[in-house]
């Protein structure tokens, strides 16, 4: 079964803590109007001082009236995710994982972000994204490209931004049985001017 | 933002703002004392888990960071 992989980085300027407290607090936001319901169903703070938790998103489906005329079975159009996460203080990082647990053989989404923050550089956050994306059932190409925008969508439109090319990665051995498609644009300047403007790049960034 | 169980909303909400709050006060600060949402949690807990067998969402026996041991490397 083929599927396709993805890979992001993006600087922004806010700070670690910023970007955190955010985290626990983007729904809702009016990027995310697809995103119905958000509950904690798990959190625990492990004995050496990391915060774990688990989070249940309902989103409406994103399929296609076509695909739902087609798969009549899937008649549910709730698509149910799980995010785990974990919080990283002594680290300055958030790794989370984020699935969805119903419609998989249609399509499984599995994305793994990173948020770090770095001691030398206090007021910036890199935000890592990586996403791995199958379907039992379509094949992968414009489709899924056209749901999930391009960390480029987020540019300023002045593109005072500059874009780097990023350094190699050894990524073979692990997802040899995707197609790589690194999509990799560090970018950054792009100021958080705004709470709104933060949550709308939390929106972007991450497939949730 | 609302709970999966509609009942569960306003106890989600309770215990989100505790949360928050000792997340911002205390959690990122390095202060280890524990968290006072417990309580509050477990109300919401119960709420919710009524809910999801109800609705027969499908979150049991799901191993945290579950997905994540196909994905990485070592």
């Amino acid at each position: 079964m083929m599927g396709k992989y993805f890979f992001s980085e993006t600087d922004i300027k806010s700070t670690w803590d910023q970007v955190l407290a955010a985290f626990w607090q983007r729904y809702p936001n009016p990027y995310s109007t697809h995103v119905l319901t958000e509950d904690v169903l798990f959190r625990e703070v492990t004995p050496d001082n990391l915060l774990l938790s688990r989070r249940l998103l309902t989103k409406t489906s994103r399929l296609p009236r076509w695909a739902e005329r087609v798969f009549p079975g899937n008649l549910s159009r709730s698509v149910y995710i799980i995010e785990d996460s974990v919080v990283d203080l002594g680290n300055r990082s958030l790794t989370t994982l984020t699935w969805n647990v119903n419609h998989a053989k249609l399509m499984r989404v599995v994305e793994r972000c990173v948020f770090a923050g770095e001691q030398d550089r206090p007021v910036w956050t890199r935000i890592t994204r990586e996403a791995w994306i199958s379907s039992g059932v379509f094949g992968l190409s414009r489709p899924i490209q056209k749901h999930r925008p391009c960390v480029l969508e987020i540019l300023p439109r002045n593109r005072k931004t500059s874009i780097q090319p990023p350094k190699p990665r050894n990524l073979s051995n692990t997802y040899d049985q995707y197609e790589q498609r690194v999509n990799v644009m560090i970018i950054s300047g792009h100021p958080i001017k705004s709470k709104q403007n933060l949550m709308h790049i939390l929106e972007i960034i991450p497939f949730v | 933002m609302n709970s999966v169980g509609e009942g569960c909303t306003e106890l989600k909400r309770e215990y989100d703002q505790c949360f928050n709050r000792w997340f911002a006060e205390k959690f990122l600060k390095g202060d280890r004392s524990a968290d006072p949402c417990s309580e509050l949690f477990l109300k919401y807990h119960t709420c919710v888990q009524k809910a999801i067998k109800e609705k027969d969402i499908p979150v049991e026996g799901v191993e945290f960071m579950g997905p994540n041991r196909e994905k990485a490397d070592s």
